[in-house]
């Protein structure tokens, strides 16, 4: 079974929402596809018990509801070939045949290795944020948060909403830093604005900078943490500890759709050009995954790449000098949160990097290349595919392949089976 | 505007919120989610479908991502933890 649609978008974050309905409106047959129930991404995800703001709620409705567009939820693309897509859902597999493709697929969590960070309780920040919202157990609890990045405080304000005892928020930037930082948030007015809220929600909970977990500990789940800050050492005693180091691009399909990639920091990114156009012909890409910018670059981006996939030529313009102003305050955000080579110095030789294999940092050391680890550890052999130790990697400045090859995620071997025998099928004999 | 489902988590029935994800249930349960291949106790880290570490059975259907469905009145839930 194939279906066909003028504009196929894989995600429906932000900018996946905007593309969607910019296309839509122009004409298009759009299919909408991601790999969650409910539209919203990461930062609009469904909360179970707060419903989400006015502005997001409008979006997400007008694009579901628009007649041109079909909403395909729990929807994984696994396979790619010119023009069509191998997607899997919890019922069926099946090829989208696609004129114009948007590529909206966000960003994930960067976790880094420190001793202890395997331990049931220890969950990225946007985690904690994510598991939050979709019902995880916070009444009472006693959360820390720590990494870097804003992200921090909003996971904080979370699991505070949600009930928990948010006891501390360490931040590895040091006060001077995001001292320059505040100074020069005023051509931001709406960023000062979302400070002030986040700030006034996490009203008691001490936020600390320069300060970084340096190890969890317990025997099968977190009992206590210790933290390395300007005033020294200390131990806490918590029940969740949620850490998470910035955003890594989802760039898993881009590259094995052949789009050129650029360096984003120590990660990489979709290269674009002013029509949110890559490197492969029909082939557009939307917010986080052309670099980390939050919401706004998004939804901006979105609106561009949708409209360009229909052959649009106006409306365009206006767009694009919006763009640059809320790409310049994602580079403010990178430059005061770079990762300190503290955190990077975190994990010990027997600290498992990849944890789908068990593999830890030690065993790596024999090795020069990513190929060669893998090949002989089994690191980022996983069913993550490498996904959080290969970004860990990468961040630690180890060499880091990025994993592109068929199936982008475990498949079943039905969906597999759909796939001719010279593409996906061939590429796991080899 | 919260009402609950049961479903079932290594035979014990559990509450949760409707709308709630498979790994909130685990995770009110008390039970991990599973053992790595060295025999760690392993739980959601990443929340979104990338990490791989809530892997559960549900329904009889081996290496489901808990935090990636979303919990029905009845399902059954069995880590291996």
């Amino acid at each position: 079974m194939a279906e066909r649609y003028d504009v196929l978008v894989i995600g429906s974050g932000p900018a996946g929402l905007t593309a969607a309905h910019a296309a839509a409106r122009h004409g298009a047959r759009v299919g909408l596809v991601d790999a969650q129930a409910l539209p919203g991404g990461q930062v609009w995800r469904h909360d179970v018990r707060f419903s989400a703001p006015a502005f997001a709620r409008r979006c997400m409705q007008a694009t579901l509801e628009h007649i041109k567009i079909d909403w395909l939820p729990q929807t994984r693309v696994v396979g790619a070939e010119p023009g069509r897509l191998l997607v899997e859902d919890p019922r069926s597999a099946r090829w989208l045949k696609y004129g114009a493709l948007v590529l909206a697929t966000g960003a994930r969590e960067v976790l880094l290795p420190f001793p202890g960070w395997t331990l049931p309780g220890v969950t990225g920040a946007g985690g904690l944020q994510a598991l939050a919202k979709q019902g995880w157990p916070l009444a009472g609890k006693r959360v820390v948060v720590a990494g870097s990045g804003p992200l921090l405080l909003a996971a904080a304000a979370t699991a505070r909403r949600h009930g928990a005892r948010v006891l501390a928020v360490f931040e590895q930037a040091d006060r001077a830093a995001m001292l320059r930082f505040t100074r020069g948030l005023w051509r931001w007015p709406a960023r000062v604005m979302q400070a002030a809220v986040l700030r006034a929600q996490l009203a008691g909970v001490p936020y600390h900078f320069g300060s970084v977990v340096t190890a969890a500990q317990g025997e099968d789940a977190l009992r206590e943490i210790e933290v390395s800050g300007p005033r020294g050492q200390r131990r806490i005693a918590c029940d969740q500890l949620a850490v998470g180091f910035g955003l890594a691009p989802n760039v898993e399909l881009a590259c094995m759709l052949g789009c050129q990639l650029e360096a984003e920091g120590a990660q990489q990114r979709v290269r674009v050009d002013a029509r949110q156009h890559t490197s492969v012909p029909g082939v557009y890409a939307a917010g986080e995954v052309c670099g980390i910018g939050g919401r706004d670059s998004a939804l901006i981006e979105g609106a561009i790449a949708g409209l360009a996939a229909t052959g649009a030529r106006t409306g365009i313009a206006s767009l694009q000098r919006r763009r640059a102003q809320a790409r310049a305050f994602a580079r403010q955000l990178r430059e005061t949160f770079a990762i300190d080579q503290r955190v990077r110095a975190l994990a010990q030789p027997d600290t498992l990097v990849c944890r789908c294999e068990d593999v830890t940092l030690g065993a790596l050391d024999a090795h020069v290349d990513a190929r060669g680890a893998k090949l002989a550890t089994r690191c980022g052999m996983g069913p993550c595919q490498g996904r959080i130790c290969a970004t860990a990697l990468a961040e630690l400045g180890r060499a880091a392949g990025i994993a592109a090859r068929p199936p982008l995620f475990p498949a079943r071997l039905e969906t597999l089976a759909l796939a001719p025998a010279d593409g996906i099928a061939a590429s796991l004999a080899t | 505007m919260s009402t609950c489902i049961c479903v079932i988590v290594n035979g014990k029935p559990v509450e949760v919120v409707a709308g709630a994800s498979v790994a909130a249930a685990v995770a009110r349960a008390g039970s991990r989610f599973r053992r790595s291949r060295s025999g760690e106790a392993r739980a959601a880290l990443c929340g979104m479908g990338v990490c791989f570490e809530c892997r559960v059975e549900i329904d009889g259907v081996p290496q489901q991502q808990a935090c990636m469905l979303i919990a029905r009145a009845g399902m059954q839930v069995r880590t291996d933890g």
